[in-house]
């Protein structure tokens, strides 16, 4: 079974040095997953070309675009999801957090993650475990350990960013192509079919304690 | 199917004159063009029920008896009528008088209103919005139906033997629509009772309302009030038109690009391609609004937001007079052919509740037949218990 990869880049140049990262992660994930004997399939999804989409739904009531209701279905069906942000002002773009403030705040749940960032100096690299991470943690997504940070230098030294870089695809790759275990019936998949609006509550329920008896 | 007006009545500056109307010619505007609604042939004028600026329309009952005395045939509505934070009592004599006076030619919207602000203004929490709803429509659905009425719910102090006074015109309450956007639990409550489901699409793409109606369909199959393309819906829409597409964009521009609730953001194209609002030719909204009937199934009620985003009433009269003209006559032919012949051309009237009799579904406060069938179940369980103790 082929597994669906979403690559969230929220960086603003062209060429980008974020999506130069986010590209990296993607093909390792890839490489990783085709290890323990499946495929991925890659998309990405480019903040800057939404970035107007996004101001607009934002001020128009919430009324997603149609590029943001395609960019939310495209997270509720990503088995895993690499998001990699410049840094500014010591945290996420602005770009980056619209985006995830436009998301339903249950879409990310329990959705294996992996975090990454780009900045000018070595010395932002906390941003992904003082900021990224607990963005994420409160959106209850399964965030994998290793966080990948890149700085300007690490692009030209040495190889020790391609080394975490591999470290955290493969840790992502074990949770996209994890299976659920337990015995149909004996404990919750998670997968059973969630309708887009929600479950319904039967009304009886709802008007207990209300009808006056 | 019933074609017709909503306003919400705004006061909104005109931003190619910089002039703000006062209350009051607003309040009389909103009356001229309820007026002109049953002049050019349409069925149905509702207003909005707000008690916060920028909104007039805080007393629709007044209004609507003052529209009622001038017309003949105008079906009368709220859009909507904020069943959490107004008492049941208060709304169940008020409407029913109402319904005495214009002879039966009222219905009721329901809905929650969601400015947190205003829930204290009439000591309500608005957490406990959905239980409100909900607590609250029932207390008026037998306020409404069941002379001395006994209850003690959650929200307000019990009553005792108490009887609406006037009481609903010929022993038939008025039709109910319930008003949601986006919570499902309104759309169940609707679907529960049988009753219609409005939903004002105005500011959102067509997949999601159409989740929504189908939500209401498959619901109000499920509790037994017939087949999902039979249940009662409604939509809302907006529009402006000229003769020519060019020539309404020049001429609307303007107020899309300042009005409070679109300026500033999307453009006018891209609004006009991802939400109902069609500015163009009569033509293109005849195509749009038919187009609504494809993604929802065969509906009975559409109503049309033409006083907004500041319009001055001349060119909004102008804008109901072509509706009426140009058209409504073509919607109602074309919906009618598209038709299939089981799904209710209309909603229920006063007349077609009262044809029910005494016995109705409409007359009894739960008329859902598979929560009726479980109800007497569960009450044969408890007897066959108490029996064998």
């Amino acid at each position: 079974m082929s597994r669906s990869l979403l690559v969230i880049s929220a960086g603003l140049s062209e060429p980008s040095s974020t999506r130069l990262l986010a590209d990296q992660l993607a093909d390792a994930t890839r490489a990783a997953v085709g290890g323990r004997g499946e495929s991925a399939q890659v998309e990405t999804i480019e903040l800057r070309e939404l970035a107007v989409e996004m101001a607009q739904t934002l001020v128009s009531g919430n009324r997603p675009t149609p590029g943001m209701v395609d960019a939310r279905k495209k997270i509720a069906a990503a088995d895993g999801i690499i998001a990699v942000t410049p840094v500014f002002t010591a945290s996420y773009s602005g770009l980056f957090k619209t985006f995830v403030d436009l998301l339903d705040p249950d879409s990310l749940t329990g959705k294996p993650v992996l975090l990454a960032a780009t900045a000018g100096s070595p010395r932002h690299s906390l941003v992904l475990e003082h900021a990224m991470r607990p963005l994420f943690a409160y959106l209850r997504a399964v965030v994998v350990p290793t966080a990948v940070f890149a700085a300007t230098e690490d692009f030209g030294g040495d190889i020790g960013l391609e080394r975490r870089v591999h470290r955290a695809a493969g840790e992502l790759a074990t949770l996209v192509v994890a299976e659920r275990t337990g015995v149909a019936g004996f404990a919750p998949t998670g997968e059973e079919d969630v309708e887009p609006l929600g479950p319904v509550t039967d009304f009886s329920e709802l008007l207990r304690g209300h009808d006056g008896g | 199917m019933q074609f017709g007006l909503f306003s919400v009545g705004d006061v909104t500056m005109d931003p190619t004159t910089g002039r703000t109307p006062s209350e009051g010619e607003r309040i009389s505007a909103m009356t001229q063009i309820a007026l002109k609604a049953e002049e050019v042939g349409l069925d149905v004028f509702a207003t909005g029920e707000h008690h916060n600026p920028p909104f007039v329309p805080s007393a629709p009952t007044t209004h609507l008896a003052f529209i009622a005395a001038q017309t003949q045939h105008l079906k009368l509505s709220t859009a909507t009528t904020l069943i959490t934070t107004t008492d049941p009592v208060r709304i169940a004599e008020d409407y029913s008088f109402l319904q005495h006076l214009s002879g039966g030619r009222i219905d009721l919207m329901m809905g929650r209103g969601n400015t947190g602000p205003v829930y204290p203004w009439f000591g309500k929490d608005i957490r406990q919005g959905i239980p409100l709803a909900i607590e609250n429509y029932h207390l008026l659905r037998r306020l409404w139906r069941e002379k001395n009425v006994t209850w003690k719910g959650q929200f307000r102090t019990p009553l005792q033997g108490f009887t609406t006074s006037p009481f609903p015109l010929d022993d038939t309450p008025p039709f109910v629509w319930h008003g949601s956007i986006r919570s499902t639990e309104i759309a169940e409550q609707a679907a529960f009772y049988g009753d219609g489901f409005f939903h004002n699409n105005i500011f959102w793409n067509m997949e999601h309302t159409a989740q929504m109606v189908d939500l209401y369909r498959r619901r109000f199959e499920h509790y037994g009030h017939g087949s999902a393309d039979q249940a009662i819906v409604g939509l809302g829409g907006q529009a402006f038109m000229a003769g020519t597409e060019a020539e309404a964009k020049r001429r609307f521009r303007p107020y899309f690009d300042n009005a409070p609730v679109y300026g500033h953001g999307p453009s006018l194209e891209d609004f006009t391609a991802q939400t109902p609002l069609t500015v163009g030719t009569p033509e293109m909204v005849i195509e749009r609004t038919l187009s609504f009937a494809d993604s929802v199934g065969d509906y009975q009620r559409q109503l049309f937001l033409m006083d907004h985003a500041g319009l001055p009433l001349e060119m909004v009269l102008e804008q109901v007079e072509m509706l009426g003209a140009e058209v409504v006559p073509v919607l109602r032919a074309e919906f009618e052919r598209r038709r299939p012949e089981h799904v209710p051309s209309e909603p229920p009237t006063h007349a077609s509740l009262v044809a029910q009799g005494p016995d109705g579904p409409h007359r009894r406060v739960v008329s859902s037949p598979v929560a009726i069938a479980r109800e007497e179940e569960k009450a044969e369980r408890e007897q066959a218990k108490a029996g064998a103790r």
